[in-house]
């Protein structure tokens, strides 16, 4: 499972070069090649936007690109372990068409890298964090704490003979 | 600011998490710019959920995340290292 989603991974990731790469390569806390929030804390009318949307919805999760076309293999990973548990009605921010949501959730939640995932309102991590506790067992346990139920619960009952 | 190698990274992850096993790859030719993969071992993720190590990973690289582009952590306690060999 592992390595499929390593051949995704870099597969979604030519993909993403291929269009002409937006202003922002870098990922770096300073946001790639010009503005730098600096490294203090957002304004507080971001600060309470970013709230407001971690808060929205059960699960919420910062990628580049959308669901359906993610830009960013890391992104791309998030996306799919997602869909492998089943959980489609989460809500996806798309930071390549907000610079303020871009830079303001690594500010938030003072990690420095897209992808961001959020459990009700709680950080969780990035892309590592999220694969480890799919192939842990945790994300099906933590699925459940917010009353979804992973798909894979399902096809492990098929598997087990 | 210069573009942190592999080496200065691995140095920094092994003193500053006390670290008794560190690997990094430099994988920057997958993606689009200046990107590492690392694997931590540390007393000091032992008890910690993964959010915390990856923190203290984050905390320990400060300077050096703000070239980095992507960058993918693996982080273990001794104990699961060795579990990891066994495998």
């Amino acid at each position: 499972m592992f390595s499929l989603l390593r051949i995704s991974c870099r597969t979604a990731a030519r993909r993403a070069l291929g269009p002409a790469p937006r202003r922002g390569v870098s990922e770096g806390a300073a946001g790639g090649g010009g503005s730098d929030d600096g490294a203090g804390e957002p304004g507080g009318a971001t600060r309470r936007r970013l709230e407001g949307l971690v808060r929205k919805d059960k699960v919420v999760v910062f990628i580049k690109g959308t669901p359906a076309q993610p830009q960013c293999g890391f992104s791309n990973a998030v996306v799919q372990i997602l869909r492998m548990h089943g959980v489609d009605n989460y809500r996806a921010y798309n930071v390549l068409e907000d610079q303020e949501i871009r830079q303001g959730i690594k500010n938030y939640s003072n990690w420095p890298t897209i992808p961001q995932i959020y459990f009700d309102g709680e950080f969780v991590g990035g892309c590592d964090i999220l694969l480890q506790m799919h192939q842990n067992g945790d994300l099906v346990e933590e699925l459940k704490k917010l009353g979804i139920r992973s798909a894979l619960l399902d096809t492990e009952k098929e598997d087990k003979k | 600011m210069d573009v942190p190698t592999a080496a200065l990274v691995k140095d920094k992850l092994l003193k500053g998490l006390e670290a008794t096993h560190v690997e990094v790859e430099d994988i920057t030719a997958q993606k689009c710019s200046t990107s590492f993969r690392v694997l931590v071992v540390s007393p000091k993720f032992e008890n910690k959920p993964l959010l915390h190590r990856h923190r203290l990973v984050n905390a320990c690289l400060t300077e050096e995340l703000k070239t980095i582009h992507a960058f993918e952590q693996m982080t273990l306690s001794p104990e699961q290292w060795e579990k990891e060999k066994a495998q």
